[in-house]
């Protein structure tokens, strides 16, 4: 195969890469950081010869994935870590069934969550699942483990796993690109394979077998595969490892031997034994839990794991070196104990402009028991706004809400509400919204509708109006799509207009059942909001500017407090001293008059334009 | 050639993640591995960020070691302090004097940081503080503060200009393209060494 040069690529753009150069004809996700790029760089890139979609959530991409590769086509899926226990029931019978086309489902753990509610260690499921699961190291493995996992999908009759982790997703390295191969299999619906496909238990029953005599092939693949290797070096020292750990371990011991695990799952069992029996010291590095060091000690090896490695958070090579070295072990490895300790924290926060900042702003001041939700809007917990009270997983906001709203006493019930994003509740929330309604709960559920999944980067939804191919679709309608529900009572509000977001409150609140308020207003990053709503940069008006605070309480990263003793002028023309006063950052601030609204001395205004 | 281990710090939306880039492919043209990595997502929405980028013969870990950072490049003021345990002794810092005040400074409650020359100092790292973001508005876009300081490392690295220019060709959009150069030489010129 033709070499065609060198590019640096981040692990997710090399798994897409991976995914051309092996003639994949399929790709869907839904969005979850770290894997997002997956099939951003798909669509982007690869979208002539790969049909790519943002599917509403990661059960319905691997179930359509499933079918793709059923017709013969190539087709993967990618997911966040979390996104896979949404996938899991597919995920576990899909082993059963066998594919056609080769089926590869990409994993992005998050160790340390930078971006997530857990830090689970997915190399679980393939055990749980019975499949296998490869974990590159780089970028070029991204790629090469990519093409690899379709073949052995194929070969294997089987779904194969590729986990990574944010370091791998989103770290970049050198990648040699190749040529693209044709897919090979011929597309058509194979009635042939009914038996195979069907998984009533009769048929189930047979296939558990076939799944399990494929886990013995696998394992003696595992001992043969060239991505398992051993690197021999000084025989003081053995590291057993794979993903970025071994990296780390490489940085922090060059001169170790190591057994570089390219298969998370199967083990080769000959090949540790070999490899433990030449070392004086053996060490198994990985991140998260004891996976590997489980599966090891019960091949009856002495190894040496979490005892000195850290459960929690990422390692790195100073964490490895140290353990290693001193027995020096931080509970949870992270970055932060590194940082300097004295400074003032810096949250993410909502973007100048964001429109859910006028909901989170007004439930903080009518004092309500938010459950909430995961996106952008999950920031709405933070001081000030302080406006957000649980947040689970994808849709728990609304089982939450009918849970309290069914058990909680009226008085009490009045002031819970759930807050959900648009993109979460096509995800899983719509489901809830039904049941709710059906049931009859009397409570409030507001839907966020920004026209976008902005959390993990502005990708289209149902409500978006384009389809991630760029083509042309509808977009959807959350007050008839509660309607038809049996939703009766239905408010939407203009997230730039304080008073009617207060006025849906509290209607909501006195209306005897179900109330869904759709509060309305695009995201600041999209260019719809740049073209329709964006204007020029507010200024405080230093005369009137009383130094009362209140407008901090929106917290938008534009105003900032100026502590200088001075005086501001009220209404009637009266002067008085103040503390401070505050100021707008003219290169962020879009002129979305939020602050403004809260302003009881009308101290924030658009500068008098100078003609 | 010895590994040079670049670190990036800043806030979120302040456009680290091009200058990084940028960096990488000045790698790939020079022949070097690189890794860079970085966190995309929440942290993205204002919190801190910051980019690793490691350019050398060959390169395992993509992160930095504590106390192995040659040089800081830092786009926001205060930012810079929260990787100085990252810095060698005897280092470099490259710093934009431009505040962005975190939530606790903007409401009131906390100081934004003073002395951070001096805190830089006692470490021995050589410290440039350039109002670098003023230097891009004059150029006429605040966006390319980035690229004036990719100008002001190049003086601290050993790479030719020429591949420098090649390197930003891969990154930038090609409207931008002359702005950028431009920057980039801005940048050069607000280091003398
Ligand atoms: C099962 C699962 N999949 C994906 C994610 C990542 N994720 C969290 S929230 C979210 C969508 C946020 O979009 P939306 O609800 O529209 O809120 P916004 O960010 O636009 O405010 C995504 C993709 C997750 N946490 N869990």
């Amino acid at each position: 195969m033709a070499a065609k040069g060198k590019e640096v690529l981040s692990g997710n753009q090399a798994i897409a890469r991976g995914a051309y150069e092996t003639g994949c004809q399929f790709a869907a996700a839904y969005p979850g950081t770290p894997s997002t790029e997956i099939l951003e760089t798909i669509a982007e890139k690869y979208g002539d010869s790969i049909y790519a979609e943002w599917s509403i959530n990661e059960k319905v991409a691997l179930e359509s994935a499933a079918g793709a590769s059923y017709a013969g086509a190539r087709s993967l899926v990618a997911m966040k870590h979390v996104g896979l226990n949404v996938a899991a029931d597919p995920l576990m019978t899909l082993p059963y069934t066998g594919i056609v086309g080769g089926l590869v489902i990409v994993t992005a753990d998050d160790p340390h969550m930078h971006s997530s509610q857990n830090e689970q260690d997915n190399r679980h499921y393939a055990k749980f699942a019975k499949i296998p699961m490869l974990e590159p190291s780089d970028s070029q493995e991204a790629k090469e483990f990519t093409r690899l996992a379709f073949f052995l999908s194929e070969k294997y009759d089987t779904p194969v796993l590729i986990r990574t982790t944010t370091r791998i997703s989103h770290g970049f390295s050198v990648v040699t690109l190749e040529d693209p191969v044709s897919p090979v299999r011929e597309l058509r619906a194979r009635k042939e394979n009914a038996e195979k496909w069907t998984m009533l238990p009769s048929n189930a029953r047979k296939r558990h077998p076939v799944v399990e005599k494929r886990l013995r092939e696998l394992r003696e693949l595992a001992e043969n595969i060239e991505i398992n290797r051993i690197e021999w070096g000084s025989e003081e020292i053995g590291f057993i490892t794979g993903g970025v750990s071994y990296m780390y371990a490489k940085e922090a011991f060059p001169d170790a031997s190591f057994l570089k695990l390219g298969m998370s799952y199967p083990l080769p069992e000959r090949m540790i034994k070999e490899f433990a029996s030449r070392v004086k010291k053996l060490y198994v590095v990985e991140e998260l839990d004891p996976f590997w060091e489980d599966e090891i000690k019960k091949m009856g090896i002495e190894v040496t794991g979490k005892e000195i490695f850290p459960r929690c958070g990422e390692l790195d090579p100073d964490i490895v070196y140290r353990a290693v070295r001193y027995g020096d072990v931080p509970e949870c490895g992270t970055l932060e104990l590194k940082r300097s300790p004295d400074l003032p924290v810096r949250p993410p926060i909502l973007c100048p402009g964001c429109p859910h900042r006028s909901m989170f702003y007004q439930l903080n001041r009518k004092k309500y028991f938010v459950t909430g939700d995961i996106g952008c809007y999950t920031l709405g917990y933070y001081k000030p706004l302080s406006a957000m009270h649980t947040t689970l997983d994808m849709g728990a906001s609304l089982g939450h809400g009918h849970g309290m709203f069914k058990v909680l006493p009226e008085g009490e019930r009045k002031k819970v509400v759930s807050v959900i994003g648009d993109s979460t509740f096509m995800h899983s929330g719509m489901t809830h919204l039904l049941n709710m309604a059906y049931n009859k709960t009397k409570g409030t559920i507001i839907i966020l509708d920004n026209r976008t999944t902005a959390m993990t980067g502005q990708q289209v939804n149902p409500a978006t109006g384009v389809t991630l191919m760029g083509e042309q679709t509808f977009e959807i309608d959350f007050k008839s799509l509660a309607e038809s529900f049996g939703v009766k009572h239905i408010i939407e509000t203009n997230a730039w207009d304080m008073e009617s977001v207060s006025r849906a409150l509290d209607e909501a609140e006195n209306y005897d059942g179900l109330s869904v308020i759709i509060h309305k207003g695009p995201c600041a990053l999209l260019p719809e909001y740049r073209k329709n709503y964006q204007k020029q940069p507010m200024v405080v008006d230093p005369e009137k500017c009383s130094g009362c605070k209140i407008c901090l309480n929106v917290n938008c990263p534009s105003l900032s407090w100026v502590e200088e003793e001075g005086y501001w002028v009220d209404k009637k023309g009266n002067k008085h001293r103040r503390k401070g006063y505050v100021v707008i950052d003219q290169l962020n601030c879009t002129g979305c008059e939020v602050c403004a609204q809260s302003c009881p001395f009308d101290a924030i205004i658009f500068p008098e334009r100078s003609e | 050639m010895e590994t040079v281990n670049i670190i990036i710090s800043g806030v979120g939306g302040q456009g680290i993640i091009l200058l990084s880039n940028v960096l990488a492919n000045l790698a790939l043209e020079n022949n070097l591995d690189v890794k860079k990595s970085e966190v995309h997502g929440m942290a993205q929405r204002g919190g801190s960020v910051v980019s690793f980028v490691r350019i050398g013969e060959k390169i395992f870990s993509p992160l930095i070691p504590v106390g192995k950072g040659d040089i800081l490049v830092s786009m926001e003021l205060m930012e810079s302090l929260r990787w100085i345990e990252y810095v060698k002794n005897g280092g470099t810092a490259l710093i934009n004097d431009y505040r962005l005040p975190p939530p606790g400074v903007a409401m009131g409650i906390e100081k934004y940081p003073e002395g951070i020359e001096e805190k830089f100092g006692e470490k021995d790292v050589k410290v440039f503080v350039k109002r670098v973001t003023n230097e891009a508005v004059k150029l006429g876009n605040p966006r390319v503060t980035n690229i004036i300081l990719l100008g002001m490392l190049s003086r601290f690295l050993t790479f030719e200009v020429s591949s420098y220019y090649n390197a930003i060709r891969k990154s930038v959009k090609p409207q931008f393209l002359e702005l950028n150069l431009k920057a980039f030489e801005r940048g050069r010129e607000l280091i003398e060494l």
